[in-house]
Formats: structure tokens, C-alpha cells, sequence
């Protein structure tokens, strides 16, 4: 029992109840299960994101040029339904943007060894730049009904597609992060990537197979925004980078890699996600809430360096 | 061992490096002077040789804490905290020495910067991450200081436009400042003790350790000088544009990593030199230049900025990962000789 109660899940689980509740006390609306659902329109796009990414950093490597590479993938979605592709073909393209955009990034990383940092850094300015190059100032706005329902849309009544689309991604990356041989690879590798490699494990192709994924979920949560905003443009998904990094981070995922679960990303998720909409339902500004992500980043990374010193008190004060 | 071999080996080729790069320069003038001769004028040039000189000293900064192996991605938000801060007591106090003003913006970047040094160096807080998070903090602070009421052209006094528009012994003032910083930047790093344990810090975290050098000093050190070259840069960009607002500088953080990573900054850390750092901005603000005059709209400069970090970081693995083959077979070859 003591297990479950010290662990970072049941940390951040904690936290997420207390947030809730704080949210229910500003907008009793939210009593209301619809309201509850609807308000995960606003994080969702993002959250799918965390779960390649969470495997990602387990792993040792990290993707800064997830929210470019969205933006990108709406770009060329809207630029190719402009040019006359049916929107189910564009669809398709701007999944296989993502997918190659993740491709070339993890080659980059693998083939060249160059660290995963600096990389996505410049990929983040140049994935970004593209769409701006596509579209400059403009944007494709008259998209088909029928797209804006896979943002936008519920099934079951109240729950909206991307929600659902968010479960079962998380259910399916939970599983093989937990559950199957590439899972356990995948701490492996984060964990002491040389000692992987002397052992037989194909480290580079790991990664850049979590690479590809990320690239591709990457691209689907562009082309959701894209869907529940209604139209094409290059400045989407600012700043998703950040905070996918700050869930997947406090989510208990260890920067460093080799630790993490996919339960503490989703909780974070959450948690993260209804801070935001709590804070936009005071009115405060989107650059505030900027900040307040940047904190608890901070925070979230904090946090060890300071329980490894009560860490250290305690042994000393058992005798031990 | 084979460490400190590959990081010698590199420091030759940086001497290399920074002769290719300004040959690369000058190639560069020419064909631009061809296709526009607007290149070679008077006042494109004083326009391009005042951004850049901002551009170099806090080039500089970014240069030392890439050195010691991390990296500093909110200077970008600093110089608009800190132009945005000194911009609005410029405007409530139009009778302070723009001096003063100075070394309120130049404080403030030291503040930021401080905090960015005690949570890497103190909070173990790895680089990226830190900074990537005070950039937005700071960035956020901007909109929050000013409430959203943007310092513009009529706030501006005339002894503070002079900040950027005024000459010292002949010379611009922004590109006296940035020669001035560049040869204390220089002294310091290479005849200074402190100085000579950045890089050594950079080389070699555990080694540099054993040595004595007290990396959490290091680490707050370089934070602290980037933030402070940034607070100082924000108050001559104010002055240089005439005004603050939410999105000042933004992405300028990506502007000094380029032109430290063209100018033979090695992102594996311990290997760069001012020399380089200010050829790297003087191309990289080159480059900017010829785009503009060559009729390349404003949106391709992200892709452009973003391809040309990434060649330059290639260029750089492919050469190090050379040169420690190169080093290998040597070893290989001895060790079998024997």
C-alpha cells in the first residue's frame, strides 16, 4: 500500500483531484459530464503527442520540433485540399508529412549521431518555416464539413472523437510500453544506451522507429487542430513543444530516460490540461498561462535534485 | 584520453574553420554585390553592422555557456524583458541618463540570467529544459510588466535614440560596445584562470571536477554573463528600433546559436573561440542581409535560420566523428604494432 501511496502517480493523481475540484468551484458548469468531455477539446490535440513522446524520452532522446512539424502537417493539408486533392487524399499526405518529418529527424539523430537536442532544435525552426513559406500570411479556411467533424465531432453522444482517439492511442501505448518485449527494449536503451548496444539491442533502430511515431502523431494532432479550428494556417501549435514536454515530464517520465509510465502521462494530462482551462476560464491571458507552464516545468524537474536530499537526510537519521 | 586528443584536434580545426568561413564571407559579398548592388552602399551597410553588433556580444554570451556543454535558449526573451522594462522607465522618467538606463537593462539580464545559472547549476536542471522554460517565464513577464501597453516611437527621448545612433571615437556606438565586450570576452576566456575553466568544464565535466573546478561556480557563471550581455543587448535594441513589444526578439535566441555553431562552436562543448563567434554573426548577419535584398520575403527566414543550424551541426559531427576514426585506426594500428 505504501508503494502506491509514495509513488509519482499517485502524486500527480492527487494533485489532478485537487485541481478539479478547484475547477468545479469556478465553473460550477462543469458538473455537467458534457462540459467535463468539451473541455478536453481544448488539450487534446496535444495530448496525443505526449504518449510517442513519453516513449521518446524513456528512451533518451527527445523531439523539440513536434509542434512544428503539426503546423506543417496542416499546412500541407490545407495547400493540397487548395490545389484540388480530395481531403481524404490530403489527409493522407499530411500523415505522411508527419511520418517522413519524424524519419529524416531520427536518421539525423541515428545515422549521424548528432545529439537529439540540437538537431530538433533546428528542425523545430525549419519544419515551422516551411508552412510559413506555404502560406505566409494567409490560410486555407474554406475546409469540408466533413474534416471539421473529426476535430470537432463526438461519438457516444458526449464524448468527442479526439477524445476517443486519445484513449485508444493511450490504451495502445500503455500496453506496449508495459506489455511487450520492444517496451522493455525501450527502457533498456534509456537506461545505459552503450550497455544496450554490447548486449545485442538494436538502440538505433529503436529510436528511430519511436522517431517515425512521433513524427506521425505529430502530424495527426496537426491535422485535428486543423479540423476543429476550421482552417489551414502556418501558426498552430505554438508552444505545444513545452508543453508536451512539461506533461510528459511530470507525468514521473525521468528526463534523462529509463524511467516513466504511460498511467502518470495521461494523469499529468489531465491535470494539465484542466489547469489551462481553469486559468482561461478566469480570463488570464494565454501568455500568463505560458509562465505558469514554464513553473511548473521547473518544478517538475526540481523535484528530484530535492528528494535525493531528503533522500539522504533519511538514511543518515536511520543510521543507516 | 581519446577526448582530449579529439577536442586538440578540433581546436586546429577551428583556426581552419575560421579561415573557410571567411572565405565563405567574402564569396558570399560578391555574388550578392552582383545580383544587388544596393549591398554595397553606405547605409545598408552602418543598417547591417549595427544589427549584427547586437547580435555578436550576445552571440558571445550563448558561445560561453554552449562551451561548457549546455546551451541558453531564453536570450531571445531576456532582450525583450529587459528592453520592455527599460522602455517603460524611460517612459515614466524621461530625465534619466540613458547610462542609467544602461545599467538597469543590464541588471535586470543579469537577474534572468541568474536564475537560469542557480537552476542549472544548483537545481541540476539540464540546460535545454531550464531554459526552454525561463524563456517562456520571461517571455510571459513581458505582457505581464507592461500590461500590455507597448512601449512605441512617441515614449522614446532623444538622448535615448542616441544610445544607438551615437558614435564613440568615430565608430557607431553598438559596434563599439560589441568590440569592446568582444576583447574582454577574449582576455577573459583565454588568459584568465576562470576562463581557461569554462572550456575545461566543457571538455570534460568529471575530469574538470577532479581538477578542482567547481562546476555549480562554472555553470552559474555563464548563465549569468549571457543573461547580463542580453539585459544589455535589450536596451540597445530598443533604442536601435525604437520600440517594445510582446513579440521583441523573438526566436533571436536561434539567431546567436547559428552564428556560434557557423563561427566553429562545437555543441559537444569545450571547443569554440570569440574570433569565430564574431565571423559566424558577421556571416549569419550577411546572409539575413543578402535574403533581404535578393527579394526572399520575410517567411523563408525560419526555414532558412533552421537549414543552415543544421548544416552547420552536421558539418561538425561529420568532422569530429572523422577525426576520432582517424584516431582509432592510429590506436588500432599501434596497439597491433606492438
Amino acid at each position: 500500500m505504501s508503494v502506491i501511496l509514495k509513488s509519482w502517480e499517485f502524486t500527480i493523481f492527487s494533485l489532478l483531484v485537487v485541481v478539479f475540484i478547484i475547477n468545479l468551484f469556478l465553473s460550477p458548469d462543469l458538473f455537467r459530464i458534457e462540459n467535463l468531455f468539451d473541455a478536453t477539446l481544448t488539450f487534446t490535440e496535444k495530448s496525443i503527442v505526449t504518449l510517442p513522446m513519453a516513449l521518446l524520452i524513456i528512451s533518451g532522446v527527445i523531439d523539440i520540433s513536434i509542434a512544428s512539424i503539426s503546423a506543417m502537417s496542416g499546412v500541407i493539408l490545407g495547400v493540397c485540399f487548395k490545389a484540388g486533392v480530395a481531403i481524404g487524399y490530403a489527409t493522407l499526405i499530411g500523415l505522411t508529412v508527419g511520418l517522413l518529418a519524424g524519419l529524416i529527424n531520427g536518421l539525423i539523430i541515428t545515422k549521424l549521431r548528432i545529439p537529439s537536442i540540437v538537431v530538433t532544435l533546428a528542425m523545430m525552426l525549419f519544419y515551422r518555416g516551411i508552412g510559413y513559406i506555404l502560406l505566409g500570411d494567409t490560410a486555407v479556411r474554406d475546409l469540408p464539413e466533413r474534416f471539421g467533424l473529426l476535430g470537432g465531432a463526438y461519438s457516444v453522444t458526449f464524448i468527442p472523437i479526439q477524445f476517443m482517439i486519445f484513449i485508444v492511442l493511450a490504451i495502445v501505448f500503455g500496453l506496449v510500453l508495459h506489455r511487450t518485449t520492444f517496451g522493455r527494449l525501450i527502457y533498456v536503451v534509456g537506461n545505459n544506451a552503450n550497455a544496450a548496444r554490447y548486449s545485442g539491442v538494436p538502440v538505433d533502430r529503436i529510436r528511430l522507429i519511436l522517431c517515425v511515431v512521433t513524427g506521425l502523431i505529430s502530424g495527426l494532432s496537426g491535422i485535428l487542430l486543423t479540423s476543429r479550428i476550421g482552417s489551414a494556417r502556418p501558426d498552430i501549435a505554438q508552444g505545444n513543444e513545452m508543453a508536451v514536454i512539461t506533461i510528459v515530464l511530470l507525468g514521473g517520465v525521468y528526463i534523462f530516460g529509463g524511467r516513466g509510465t504511460i498511467l502518470g502521462v495521461v494523469i499529468a494530462t489531465l491535470m494539465l490540461g484542466y489547469v489551462h482551462y481553469g486559468l482561461s476560464i478566469l480570463n488570464i491571458q494565454e501568455q500568463v498561462i505560458r509562465i505558469v507552464t514554464g513553473g511548473l516545468l521547473i518544478i517538475a524537474l526540481l523535484i528530484p535534485t530535492i528528494s535525493a536530499k531528503f533522500k539522504v537526510r533519511e538514511k543518515s537519521l536511520e543510521g543507516g | 584520453m581519446d577526448n582530449v586528443k579529439l577536442k586538440s584536434r578540433l581546436k586546429d580545426m577551428v583556426r581552419r574553420r575560421e579561415f573557410g568561413v571567411s572565405i565563405i564571407v567574402v564569396l558570399v559579398m560578391v555574388v550578392v554585390g552582383f545580383r544587388n548592388p544596393t549591398f554595397f552602399t553606405r547605409g545598408n551597410w552602418k543598417d547591417m553592422l549595427m544589427y549584427v553588433s547586437i547580435l555578436a556580444f550576445i552571440s558571445i554570451g550563448q558561445m560561453m555557456t554552449i562551451v561548457t556543454g549546455g546551451i541558453d535558449l531564453s536570450v531571445g526573451s531576456v532582450v525583450a524583458l529587459s528592453g520592455m522594462s527599460v522602455g517603460m522607465i524611460m517612459r515614466e522618467y524621461p530625465i534619466l541618463h540613458p547610462v542609467i538606463l544602461i545599467l538597469l537593462g543590464t541588471v535586470f539580464g543579469l537577474g534572468c540570467g541568474l536564475l537560469n545559472g542557480l537552476l542549472i547549476g544548483k537545481g541540476k536542471i539540464p540546460p535545454l529544459i531550464t531554459t526552454l522554460a525561463t524563456m517562456s517565464i520571461y517571455r510571459g513577464l513581458v505582457v505581464v510588466v507592461s500590461r500590455s501597453r507597448w512601449v512605441v516611437y512617441g515614449d522614446i527621448t532623444d538622448g535615448f535614440k542616441m544610445i544607438a545612433r551615437g558614435n564613440i571615437l568615430g565608430i557607431n556606438n553598438l559596434m563599439f560596445a560589441a568590440l569592446i565586450i568582444a576583447m574582454v570576452a577574449y582576455y577573459f576566456l583565454n588568459h584568465t584562470r576562470k576562463g581557461r575553466e569554462i572550456y575545461a568544464f566543457g571538455d570534460h565535466q568529471e575530469g574538470a571536477k577532479f581538477a578542482g573546478i567547481n562546476g555549480v561556480k562554472i555553470n552559474i557563471l555563464v548563465y549569468t554573463i549571457s543573461g547580463m550581455l542580453a539585459g544589455f543587448g535589450g536596451v540597445l535594441w530598443v533604442s536601435r528600433v525604437h520600440t517594445a513589444q510582446a513579440n521583441t526578439a523573438l526566436g533571436y535566441e536561434m539567431q546567436t546559436i547559428a552564428s556560434c555553431v557557423i563561427g566553429g562552436v562545437s555543441i559537444f562543448g569545450g571547443v569554440g573561440s570569440i574570433v569565430g563567434v564574431l565571423l559566424g554573426t558577421l556571416m549569419f548577419g550577411i546572409i539575413l542581409n543578402s535574403l533581404e535584398l535578393i527579394g526572399i520575403v520575410d517567411f523563408w527566414k525560419l526555414s532558412v535560420q533552421g537549414f543552415i543550424i543544421l548544416v552547420a551541426v552536421i558539418f561538425d559531427a561529420i568532422l569530429s566523428h572523422r577525426v576520432m576514426e582517424r584516431m582509432r585506426k592510429q590506436r588500432r594500428m599501434f596497439d597491433a604494432g606492438r
